[in-house]
């Protein structure tokens, strides 16, 4: 059999990267939700912030060992799939993926271990603190990985001496052209994934008649969020848009599928891009569209497919349809977020079951939003792996097809079977529920809140 | 500064490295240990004691692998691509164990993840021991890329270095249950620490035999004079402490033979870099060859002169946090 390394590189990497970047979106979120919990049971002694604290603790115990093992394996492919990329771009690359683990990875795993098992040990203030110093670990980084990736795309501050690239200021290539605009929007992004699988939440446990007083509590929260970041998230997507255009012209003509740089661009809302004619077939567009949004003028222009040689174009299809994926989820949850907010302010958002049923059903959508987003821009990259300086294929490293092909099954069978005990282990975190008031009567009743509450902890760690 | 920062990075990686085998060492013995327990609640009892610190363990091997890649990009891009399967099949393995943790926890049936957690650490220690075989022995190096074959690492020797880690860790394992808990779980450690220290001594004595039988760069290093005036002490001391180790687990000893099995590792690790140094890459790159630009070592340098020491403070803070004994039937939470 013939296999292409290169191909084979890739796909082990979309796979590895794509299972890892699910568990960061949420977690990311989700750390800063149970601090604000805490924070919340903190100031208002309501017992119910607590619960619903250690009840997402253990969720997000469960999505962070695979985030933690998932990350650890894309560390290591840098070198065993890329050996010429860590060559090339190590001296700049490295340092930031050096002080993503320094200042974040450390911070993160050592104070995990005391929001989960600490809370016999330590008093409530610095309990509530370690969950406060994991989210703010979570982002420190996602800024560190969101730097590198970034500089990959608009690289910065560097000098190339005999395809080596050296750094030549440190600022530059931390704050490279793309990063600001990459890093606001995917943070956005993770607050956003993680808002609607706790609105998913809530809204199932309402349905269903369960943890009537949490479930309001989850809604308001997320709906609170959600209402704000989702519309937030056109304009730092917008923004985001517009930096590309202006340092990776040519992934905007794929987003766009757009191919004639010589005449205004439509907004297709269905095409099919024949790339080796160089044209779309069945197109729905609204004329002079992206035109409008991406140069604020109708008439305005910006570059065509066609500009480049077929040998320095992404593939459109996928970046294309990615992109629409990414957008449809964007416009659902501006929709449905400003809509709960209507309903809860109109008084009717418990009441509203259609919406709650629609809604706990939406669990997954910041996640395919996530990835589609990723998809767009790692592909929309290509050929490069380091824009207009490095090729993907001239980053592989010395190892044959056939090795990477058995290492890429290996890698599908053991994240197939963890990610579907994962999966099944949350959702059995979730069935079982935040332990409220109706099973604390199993426990001995304490007067002291915190104690109480200490008891129900108990309680539902050796029930889980 | 062009010598002395390749020197000082590799003492900053020879650390994390050490840290690293030591504290995911003892956890990765908790699973190698894990199918010799009796009852379910034991086991419980076994992997409390690193529940709250295997998560920070691990990242140490993830500084170790960025460190290399941070400070030498171009031995990072040679042993990884000539270490790919054990690289590979340790990732998977620690990715078993790893979330087998968390599952547990959930979980009501535990057989499988029992399963999952104990050969995902034997795996994961034994290819770490492969790693470090197929760097000792050398790896083929032609215009700074690796030039051999899918397979080069798959010796006796490498294989031989797999058991001695699997048998190494299993001992930092034992020795911390000895430390860390009482009843049946803590007496079985005792004996298996036992068991296991003689099992670590003769691997060390047949790997320390081995490298310098098999290449001769190693065995001028030691043998030659003057630096055998300089070097016999490492053996000896070895032994010594081998002995009292022996004699700390005999007479009951809970925290010393823990501590005494960190010296041994530590001994072992000195032997390794006596032996390798300056090459980090054998038999053909050395620590400057393979260097990063200088601004992007004194860059990283300086970020981990800041954070390293906080790292310490913290990590020591939850062990300090977690101090004690774990008994039967207790828990954390």
């Amino acid at each position: 059999m013939d296999f292409d390394p290169v191909l084979l590189a890739r796909l082990q990497f979309a796979f590895t990267i794509i299972f890892h970047i699910i568990f960061p979106s949420f977690t990311i979120g989700l750390s800063a939700y149970i601090a604000t919990l805490g924070a919340m049971w903190l100031r208002t002694g309501n017992d119910r912030y607590h619960q619903l604290m250690r009840f997402w603790t253990r969720i997000f115990a469960v999505s962070f060992a695979m985030g933690v093992v998932s990350g650890i394996v894309l560390s290591y492919q840098f070198g065993t799939n890329w050996s010429r990329f860590s060559i090339m771009a190590g001296n700049v690359v490295g340092p930031l993926i050096g002080y993503e683990v320094l200042s974040a990875f450390f911070l993160e795993a050592t104070f995990l271990g005391v929001l989960l098992f600490g809370f016999n040990r330590v008093p409530p203030w610095l309990y509530v603190l370690s969950g406060a110093v994991v989210a703010v670990g979570t982002a420190i980084s996602a800024f560190w990985i969101l730097s590198a990736n970034s500089w990959m795309q608009t690289p910065h501050g560097y000098e190339l001496r005999d395809g080596v690239a050296y750094p030549a200021d440190w600022l530059a290539i931390i704050f490279n052209p793309s990063f600001p605009y990459r890093f606001a929007h995917m943070l956005n992004a993770a607050y956003l994934t993680t808002g609607f699988v706790v609105l998913a939440v809530g809204a199932r446990y309402l349905v269903a008649g369960r943890h009537i007083e949490e479930s309001r509590i989850m809604l308001r929260m997320a709906l609170g969020l959600t209402a704000i970041l989702a519309p937030l998230q056109l304009v730092l997507g917008d923004q985001h848009g517009l930096n590309t255009l202006e340092h990776q012209p040519i992934k905007i003509a794929a987003m766009e599928a757009h191919w004639d740089g010589s005449k205004p661009g439509d907004f297709h809302i269905f095409a099919w891009p024949d790339e080796k004619a160089g044209v779309n077939r069945f197109e729905i567009s609204i004329p002079k569209a992206a035109s409008l949004v991406l140069t604020h003028r109708m008439n305005g222009l910006f570059p065509g497919l066609n500009s480049v040689p077929a040998s320095d174009r992404p593939p459109v299809t996928i970046v294309f349809f990615a992109f629409r994926i990414m957008l449809a989820i964007g416009f659902f949850m501006i929709a449905s977020a400003l809509f709960g907010a209507f309903l809860w302010w109109r008084g009717s958002l418990f009441q509203t079951h259609w919406y709650l049923r629609v809604m706990a059903r939406c669990w997954w959508i910041g996640f395919v939003a996530v990835i589609s987003g990723w998809i767009v821009t790692e592909c929309g990259r290509q050929p490069w792996l380091v824009h207009d300086m490095l090729r993907t294929a001239d980053a592989t490293s010395p190892v044959p097809g056939a090795t990477i092909a058995g290492t890429l099954a290996l890698f599908v069978i053991a994240y197939g079977v963890v990610f579907s005990f994962g999966i099944y282990y949350i959702n059995r975190l979730i069935v079982q529920g935040p332990l409220g008031p109706e099973t604390r009567e199993t426990g001995h009743f304490s007067a002291n809140p915190i104690s109480a509450a200490h008891d129900a902890g108990r309680i539902a760690m050796r029930q889980s | 500064m062009e010598w002395y920062l390749p020197v000082i990075w590799a003492a900053l990686i020879g650390t994390a490295v050490v840290m690293y085998v030591i504290l995911d060492g003892f956890d990765l013995g908790i699973g190698i240990l894990f199918p010799f327990a009796r009852t379910e609640s034991e086991r419980d009892q076994m992997m409390r004691t690193v529940a709250p610190f295997w998560d920070g363990n691990e990242t140490w091997l993830v500084l170790g692998g960025g460190g290399l890649l941070v400070a030498f990009p171009r031995a990072y891009a040679v042993v990884m691509p000539a270490l790919y399967l054990p690289v590979i099949v340790m990732l998977l393995a620690l990715v078993f164990r790893g979330v087998a943790f968390e599952f547990r926890t959930v979980s009501r049936s535990k057989t499988w993840l029992n399963v999952a957690f104990s050969v995902g650490s034997t795996l994961a220690a034994f290819a770490q021991g492969v790693i470090l075989g197929g760097l000792i022995q050398g790896i083929h190096v032609q215009n700074g890329a690796f030039a051999g074959h899918t397979f080069d690492w798959a010796t006796p020797f490498a294989f031989l270095c797999g058991l001695s880690l699997v048998a190494g860790y299993g001992l930092l394992g034992a020795t911390w249950l000895v430390m860390k808990t009482e009843g049946p779980v803590a007496e079985r450690a005792r004996a298996q620490s036992k068991r296991l220290l003689l099992a670590v001594l003769v691997f060390m004595a047949v790997v320390s035999l081995w490298t310098p039988l098999a290449d001769q760069r190693i065995a001028a290093r030691w043998f030659s004079l003057p630096n055998f005036y300089f070097l016999w002490p490492v053996p000896v001391v070895t032994a010594l402490v081998a002995f009292q180790t022996w004699q700390w687990i005999e007479t009951r000893r809970e925290v010393q033979p823990f501590l005494a099995t960190i010296a041994l590792f530590l001994l072992g690790f000195l032997g390794l870099a006596i032996s390798v140094f300056p090459y980090l890459v054998p038999p053909s790159l050395t620590v400057w060859d393979t260097a990063a630009a200088p601004a992007s070592q004194i860059f990283m340098l300086l970020g981990t002169l800041l954070l390293l020491p906080l790292i310490l403070v913290y990590v020591g803070f939850i062990y300090w946090l977690f101090r004690g004994k774990v008994r039967e039937g207790e828990s954390y939470h």
